[in-house]
């Protein structure tokens, strides 16, 4: 039995400790807006908040996060960073077949909290973890750099 | 042929004696779903326009009726869409197109997809698929048709429910209002609109009296695909259901001997492990457990003794590929084209081999499809949730595996994580193998659903891949620059050959998917085109702009070659040998335009790229600004120009473009390549099989030829140019032209 704090209520799942955090939410909780990609931390698509840092759930086990606040895409646009992040995706509108931007959107706001006028260089770098098959990603900047410009 | 012209064949022959004139009743057009609204289920009358094998043929309306439109009483209206969703935009783009012609709000429309369905075969084809660029271009006619239909019906219920004639009524942004003041939305209407009998012909609007056709919109799946709300194939749950992981052969074709499953079997929430029959004659393992994780526990643990196989030099690998393909370069092939020689000297001969690799399409949701059988013998009923692009088939397929009639499968078409092709298999890979194991299940006595999901080291080492292939041409030149001969040998795997579709598809054993883009090269210059297609046993498929992939790059590159031995501009050179291709002429001139090539100068690190080309009815061309970082090259910027005919929603055409460039931009990125060695694929996931990632990409501005004529292709166009344009760039900075693809930067 693993304890842990999910968007912000208390939940407890009777697992394999070495399970992935994906897993328990997609399999146990039924939580599928957290993507899995790839299974070993190269795409991204899975990424959520642990303590606000952004973590690739598919190689995390749910061990790691006993105790802790973990934040997935779900709740992500009820705090006001989210919210912007997201109101910036859509201005944009970003997402092609739409599969990878859970995980973007988890990682541009993590971005964003770290680093609230990033460079290109900046963003480049931090979002090099994320892949999009579709090639979204001209639109994904212009969407962080405009999240940016309204944070400024 | 092109892909575009096979899916027209394999319509024709799948549906041969079923496209018959038929009376078209009312009975038979009407659908009624639930208990009100409008439920309106038409075919085309007429084909699309400029479908000149089309109107040769006679092609009747598919007759079939169906529903394509709700409107419920509270005015919402819901569009079902006859094409999978996989980041293409068909969605919203087909929904813009039946609701420009109703004339509806478009506050207060969504759209869904259609499961598999005779009324959603695509109306030229007779299949129900998603691919060749075809989805708007191929149902343009048909979904406008269907909206001016529907408007027509809410005008007669009002004209009947006001008394007036329906010449005193007009329709405005989802109202229907006449004399007097008098005033309903469509909703009101909705349900006398649906007695109404469905007019045989309508008048469509002129181009000029389009509403959203043309106008740039926010796509209907951006706000869900933005705040992790739409579900895809992968999230498609059933109560009890299982998960089921497979264990393929190491190589191709493989069979198991024997297993060792205990351990695997000791681990909790595993279930069953089996033996099941599986794609292309190989048999492999089962493991069925309550959930993903504990499925892959299972799988780890299970010790698989696979058959003997005596000569495991024998098994496919990719260095002696290129040796082998290389010695049939040198022989004579099948002929795809000939053309007789100018009557010149020769003075100069420009020669290269070009290698490209297999290319994996890695969609980011990785292939799944989750199935369910229920009842037995007449009754049985099979429910598969999958994204695929080529429903008819798959629901064929999965009958056939599980002895049903195609009646009695139900694909719900789920939205997809991308595919360029993968989920466009003529075998029906992933489905078959999820109802072989569904009949293993049911064999073993056992009825919960089962969602059969794929790792990425399933999809990495899968096949299925872009066929490695390889170009030779030698081409003469006269002492004033002029093409005098220029022949050319391609050797491809076929992608059809072997399949069920090569009697119908393959003439004089030319497989035209890898030939498209030289054969038919619109230069007019006496290009004569060889083709061997040699057998291997590595599994290949189309990958978005299939046999483009890797024409367009030795067509672009060596057109760049003869243009710099003339000492000609590459553009004037282009423009000179495409002046009768006015579409050519139009988009390049528009990149060229935007770009500021010839006008502007760049840094002196910097150099020019130039290449247009043709694939799916649309021309683009990309013009891009590059240096050199060692080996590799860095793009700084591309000026992209497509004609693509009427731009449905340019936003999304923008979108396509890049998106498209991005992807052909990967093609050149070092560890871009599958390779195989002793039958194995040595690459498993992003770690070893390179994709572009934001750090490559450059700016791209895309631009629009504007036109008013119906539209082409648009999801794969873009990206068979981008390659070539960048290599282009390399020859000028590097003095090296490119024949090998991915670049070896070390």
């Amino acid at each position: 039995m693993v304890d842990f704090v999910l968007n912000g209520n208390a939940v407890s799942v009777e697992v394999d400790s070495s399970t992935p955090v994906l897993w328990v939410l997609r399999d146990e909780l039924e939580m599928t807006g957290t993507k899995f990609g790839c299974g070993m931390a190269q795409c991204g698509a899975c990424t959520v908040h642990l303590e606000g840092q952004a973590i690739r759930s598919c190689v995390t086990p749910v061990s790691a996060v006993a105790g802790k606040q973990v934040t997935t895409i779900e709740q992500i646009g009820a705090a006001a960073l989210g919210e912007l992040v997201q109101a910036a995706w859509i201005e944009h509108d970003v997402p092609q077949c739409g599969y990878c931007q859970s995980g973007q959107v988890m990682s541009a706001v993590a971005l964003l909290q770290s680093n609230p006028n990033p460079s290109e260089d900046d963003i480049d770098s931090f979002m090099a973890g994320n892949i999009c098959r579709c090639g979204t990603y001209i639109r994904i900047k212009a969407a962080i750099r405009s999240a940016a410009a309204k944070l400024a | 042929m092109s892909y575009e012209k096979i899916m027209q064949k394999l319509g024709r022959s799948y549906n041969a004696g079923a496209l018959v004139n038929q009376p078209i009743s009312r009975r038979r057009f009407m659908k009624i779903a639930g208990v009100s609204g409008l439920a309106l289920g038409i075919a085309p009358v007429a084909v699309a326009e400029g479908d000149a094998e089309g109107k040769k043929q006679g092609l009747t309306p598919l007759q079939q009726p169906s529903e394509f439109l709700q409107i419920a009483e509270d005015g919402s209206i819901t569009i079902i869409v006859n094409r999978l969703e996989f980041g293409q935009g068909s969605h919203t783009g087909l929904a813009r197109v039946l609701a420009d012609e109703l004339d509806a709000d478009w506050s207060k429309v969504d759209a869904k997809l259609a499961n598999a369905g005779d009324a959603y075969k695509d109306p030229l084809f007779g299949i129900q698929f998603t691919g060749g660029s075809t989805a708007i271009a191929h149902s343009f006619t048909q979904y406008r048709e269907l909206g001016a239909r529907a408007r027509a019906m809410l005008l007669t219920a009002a004209a009947e429910k006001w008394e007036v004639d329906v010449s005193a009524l007009s329709t405005n942004n989802g109202k229907i209002t006449g004399p007097n003041g008098k005033e309903a939305g469509f909703g009101e209407l909705a349900v006398a609109a649906m007695s109404q009998p469905v007019p045989e012909k309508v008048e469509l609007k002129t181009p000029d009296q389009f509403r959203y056709i043309g106008k740039g919109v926010e796509r209907l799946d951006t706000r869900n695909k933005s705040t992790g709300q739409q579900d895809f194939g992968i999230d498609a749950r059933r109560p009890g259901m299982k998960t089921v992981l497979l264990i393929r052969p190491p190589w191709f074709g493989g069979k198991v001997e024997s297993f060792d499953a205990s351990a695997a079997s000791s681990i909790q929430g595993v279930d069953q492990i089996m033996k099941v029959d599986l794609d292309r004659d190989s048999v492999g393992i089962a493991v069925i457990a309550d959930g993903y994780w504990q499925a892959k526990m299972g799988r780890d643990a299970v010790k698989v003794e696979w058959q003997h196989v005596d000569d495991i030099d024998a098994l496919p690998d990719t260095t002696k590929m290129a040796e082998q393909f290389t010695e049939l370069l040198g022989t004579d092939g099948l002929k795809a084209r000939t053309s007789a020689s100018l009557d010149k000297e020769v003075a100069k001969t420009i020669s290269a081999d070009f290698t490209f690799p297999f290319l994996a399409h890695t969609p980011m949701e990785p292939l799944n499809a989750l199935i369910e059988m229920t009842g037995s013998g007449e009754n049985t009923r099979v429910d598969v949730w999958t994204g695929t692009q080529f429903q008819t088939f798959d629901q064929g397929a999965v009958a056939g595996v599980l002895d049903v009639s195609p009646a009695q499968v139900t694909i719900h078409t789920q939205f997809a994580g991308g595919g360029f092709g993968r989920r466009a298999t003529p075998t029906s890979d992933y489905l078959a193998d999820t109802a072989k194991v569904m009949k293993a299940w049911t064999a073993a006595g056992r009825t919960e659903p089962l969602k059969v999901m794929w790792s990425r080291e399933d999809d990495v080492r899968g096949g299925y891949y872009r066929p490695f292939t390889m170009h030779r041409a030698s081409i003469g030149l006269s002492d004033d620059g002029d093409v005098v001969s220029w022949d050319h040998t391609i050797v491809a795997p076929s992608i059809l050959k072997g399949t069920a579709f090569e009697p119908m598809l393959m003439k004089d054993g030319i497989d035209s998917t890898a030939t498209e883009g030289v054969a038919d090269s619109a230069y007019d210059l006496p290009i004569s085109v060889d083709v061997h297609h040699p057998v291997t046993a590595v599994p290949v498929l189309w990958w978005r702009s299939v046999g483009h992939t890797h024409s367009a790059f030795v067509m672009e590159t060596l057109v760049e070659q003869i243009a710099r031995a003339g000492g000609v501009d590459a553009v004037d050179f282009r423009r000179k040998h495409l002046a009768k291709h006015p579409r050519h002429l139009a988009a390049l001139d528009l990149a060229v335009e935007k770009s500021g090539y010839g006008e502007r100068t760049l840094p002196d690190n910097q150099a020019w790229g130039v290449a247009v080309h043709e694939s799916f009815g649309s021309v683009v061309a990309h013009i891009v600004e590059v240096s050199m970082d060692g080996k590799n090259p860095v793009v700084h910027k591309v000026t992209s120009a497509i004609h693509c005919n009427t731009a449905v929603n340019p936003r999304s055409v923008e979108a396509q473009i890049q998106g498209a460039a991005i992807m052909g931009i990967g093609m050149l990125l070092s560890g871009a390549e599958i390779t195989l060695k002793q039958g194995q694929v040595q690459q498993s996931n992003f770690h070893n099989y390179s994709l572009p990632r934001m750090p490559v990409v450059p700016e791209i501005a895309v631009y629009i030829v504007p036109s008013q004529d119906p539209p082409t292709g648009v999801g794969e166009p873009g990206l068979p140019p981008i390659a070539p344009a960048i290599a282009n760039a390399m020859l000028a900075l590097t003095g090296e032209p490119v024949t090998t693809l991915p670049i070896q930067s070390t």
